[in-house]
């Protein structure tokens, strides 16, 4: 049934990559302000689902829908998407020669973030070095990470999507960018409007750093199990994935 | 000002210009190492004008093809202009507040001014004369060319412009500029080599000796424009002393029937440095052949080379670079990095590094040729730009070696050439 409330709807989606059904079924509503996790082990379809929230090529919808804010989402092309208000956080963003982490910034704000404003995001994140470098080139993972939530932060999306926010880099970095991830997703200022995020993982580390609402394990292409976040990441760190979906609360 | 054969040469000088001419008619038949060969035989030679009182005065075309090649003509923000057109030099001048620092001439006056430093120290001396048909057709058939110097501790930080035009269908500019920048000075030349819109054919041969002196930093920009039926083959070395610095900046965004060039520098001195930034456009039928060698001798020398190059329509284009390392104390590195358009060019990136006898020289390269990478335009677009705009900003990223003082015209044909190449890259 459809949820008037939803930021985000996805019904019934499978997706398929290279002819292989990837996603088999997937059903998930994220409302406004909410931070939904998305756990579940190498392979199970994460990074598949969000490149098709994302809308890059070749992810095909072979059934089900996708809607944000009650428009087809899969109607909408890449930039539209990011326009609409969805940010996204790659977990290996591509470099780009040429292309200064400054000027991302500033395309990604649409042109509403002044340099102080960049400045300060920027100091934030421990970024200011590398505003004139060209985005990603020779980047260390934390530092990839740190312009990726930089782009973000520019940005204020009212949806962001995190792939895999914490891999490949250090504890300090996890802090950095777990604070900015809570720092976007719930607002510096009270009068802010909370905005709503999907933080995909499979280690959980990040959520030491940011306050999740509804957590859900992918598992085999479909969502096996949803409970609270840290709940679940004590099941599967007790009984691992597949000892987690096969839990009676799962099978019913 | 005598002219050079009414000087009284010393003996030692005149046997020096018999070696260079000796040498010059020993290769006036020497096809060059690379590149289509020309018959020179079917070119006439170029003529002489009057002078000029200022650059305002030229006419409106004139001063529209000047522009193109970044000659500002109303001087400002310029410490020194040379203007050659054709053969005759039509006007030198050294703005007031440079007076001390720079001299700008021709080379058959500085030749006539300085005859013991010029050939004893300058002439012919990184260029060999008889190196191929077009070094020897410089040195027997010479039609003039510059001559700056800047002055030892004068650090002019407002460029000096030179502008060699060809307005005549079918002849050869012979040009021989030398440059010097004596010790602790510090000068950025902006060349513009240029021909009148109505010239069909033709031939610019230059020869380009630069001496670069202890702590010494010459910043040198080339813009090249040239038409579809001209051919092009300067002939470039550089000499850095201990400490010194070159900078050479390239850009050519037009047609051109062929042009080769391959100038070398040679970091001699302790902690010298060499860097070659070239922007290159290769478009209709043009067939281009570019590079840059340097060579590594001072201990603690250094080096990088990096070229951008776009071919579309027919044209064919080489990009060439190498580094030769002969201390053990030396880095250096090579980045040519191209984009093909079109079906029918051919894009050739040709590193080559070598170590002579230097067992710590550290030498490297990268070079690709590729598309546009659909995950960068992907990447912006998840930033919220629209595919062409994508396309546009990584094209700009590509072509945009950050050239320090471009001036506004080339400014603008960088900034067509990045549409079209965006427009045909989508």
């Amino acid at each position: 049934m459809r949820d008037t409330h939803a930021l985000l709807a996805i019904d019934g989606l499978h997706v398929r990559i290279s002819g292989r059904e990837v996603l088999r079924g997937i059903d998930l509503v994220i409302r406004d302000g909410e931070t939904h996790v998305l756990l579940g082990p190498n392979g199970s379809g994460k990074t598949t689902l969000f490149s098709t929230l994302v809308g890059l090529p070749g992810y095909e919808v072979t059934a089900g829908s996708i809607t944000y804010k009650g428009d087809d989402l899969t109607a909408m092309t890449v930039d539209e998407r990011a326009r609409a208000g969805i940010g996204v956080a790659f977990q290996r963003p591509p470099s780009v020669r040429g292309v200064k982490l400054r000027q991302v910034m500033e395309v990604a704000s649409a042109g509403s973030v002044d340099g102080e404003r960049i400045a300060r995001i920027a100091e934030d994140l421990d970024v200011t070095g590398m505003l004139d470098r060209d985005v990603n080139l020779g980047f260390s993972g934390g530092e990839a990470k740190r312009s990726e939530m930089a782009q973000l932060l520019a940005q204020e999306p009212q949806l962001a999507l995190f792939d895999e926010p914490e891999s490949g880099v250090d504890l300090d970095n996890i802090a950095v960018v777990g604070g900015a991830i809570a720092q976007l997703l719930k607002g510096e200022r009270a009068s802010e409007r909370p905005r709503a995020g999907l933080i995909i993982t499979h280690t959980g580390h990040i959520l030491q750093f940011v306050n999740a609402d509804v957590g859900h394990v992918l598992f085999d292409g479909r969502l096996a199990c949803e409970g609270n976040p840290l709940d679940l990441i004590d099941d599967i760190v007790s009984h691992g994935y597949e000892g987690c979906v096969e839990c009676a609360r799962c099978r019913h | 000002m005598p002219a050079l054969g009414e000087i009284l040469l010393t003996e030692p000088q005149r046997a020096r210009l018999a070696e260079i001419r000796a040498a010059a008619e020993a290769a006036a038949r020497t096809p060059a190492a690379y590149g289509p060969d020309i018959d020179l035989d079917a070119l006439g030679e170029v003529g002489t004008h009057d002078r000029v009182a200022c650059l305002a005065s030229l006419g409106r075309q004139m001063r529209e093809v000047a522009a193109g090649v970044g000659m500002d003509t109303s001087e400002e923000g310029r410490s020194g202009s040379y203007f050659q057109l054709d053969r005759t030099p039509i006007y030198e001048r050294v703005a007031a507040a440079f007076d001390d620092a720079i001299e700008i001439m021709s080379t058959e006056e500085a030749l006539a001014r300085y005859p013991d430093e010029m050939i004893e120290r300058w002439w012919w001396r990184v260029v060999p004369p008889g190196k191929d048909k077009y070094t020897a057709l410089v040195a027997l058939k010479q039609t003039e060319g510059y001559f700056i110097r800047v002055k030892a501790g004068s650090k002019v930080d407002t460029p000096v412009q030179a502008c060699l035009l060809v307005s005549e269908s079918d002849v050869s500019q012979n040009v021989h500029n030398v440059i010097v920048v004596e010790d602790g000075a510090e000068a950025h030349v902006i060349t513009g080599c240029t021909i009148h819109p109505e010239v069909r054919g033709g031939l610019h041969a230059g020869i380009s000796e630069f001496y670069i002196g202890k702590g010494a930093k010459l910043t040198f920009t080339m813009i090249h424009n040239w038409a579809e039926g001209f051919l092009v083959r300067p002939r470039t070395a550089i000499d850095i002393d201990e400490d010194g610095t070159y900078v050479n900046n390239y850009v050519m965004l037009r047609p051109v029937r062929s042009i080769q060039a391959f100038p070398v520098a040679r970091c001699r001195g302790a902690r010298s440095r060499a860097v070659f930034n070239s922007i290159v456009y290769g478009i209709a039928d043009s067939y281009i052949d570019l590079g840059s060698e340097t060579v590594l001798e001072g201990p603690g020398s250094r080096s990088e080379a990096v070229a951008r190059t776009v071919s579309r329509d027919r044209s064919t284009v080489y990009s060439r670079g190498r580094l030769v390392g002969r201390t053990n104390e030396c880095k250096a590195h090579l980045d040519c990095r191209g984009i093909v358009l079109s079906e029918e060019s051919v894009q050739w990136a040709i590193p080559d590094l070598a170590s002579e006898g230097a067992p710590g020289a550290e030498l490297s390269h990268e070079a690709a040729i590729s598309p546009i990478a659909e995950e960068e335009v992907y990447y912006l677009m998840s930033r919220g730009v629209p595919r062409d705009e994508a396309v546009s900003m990584i094209t700009r990223g590509f072509l945009d070696l950050e050239i320090p003082g471009l001036p506004a015209p080339l400014r603008r044909q960088i900034d067509e050439a990045i549409a079209v190449t965006a427009e045909q890259g989508m």
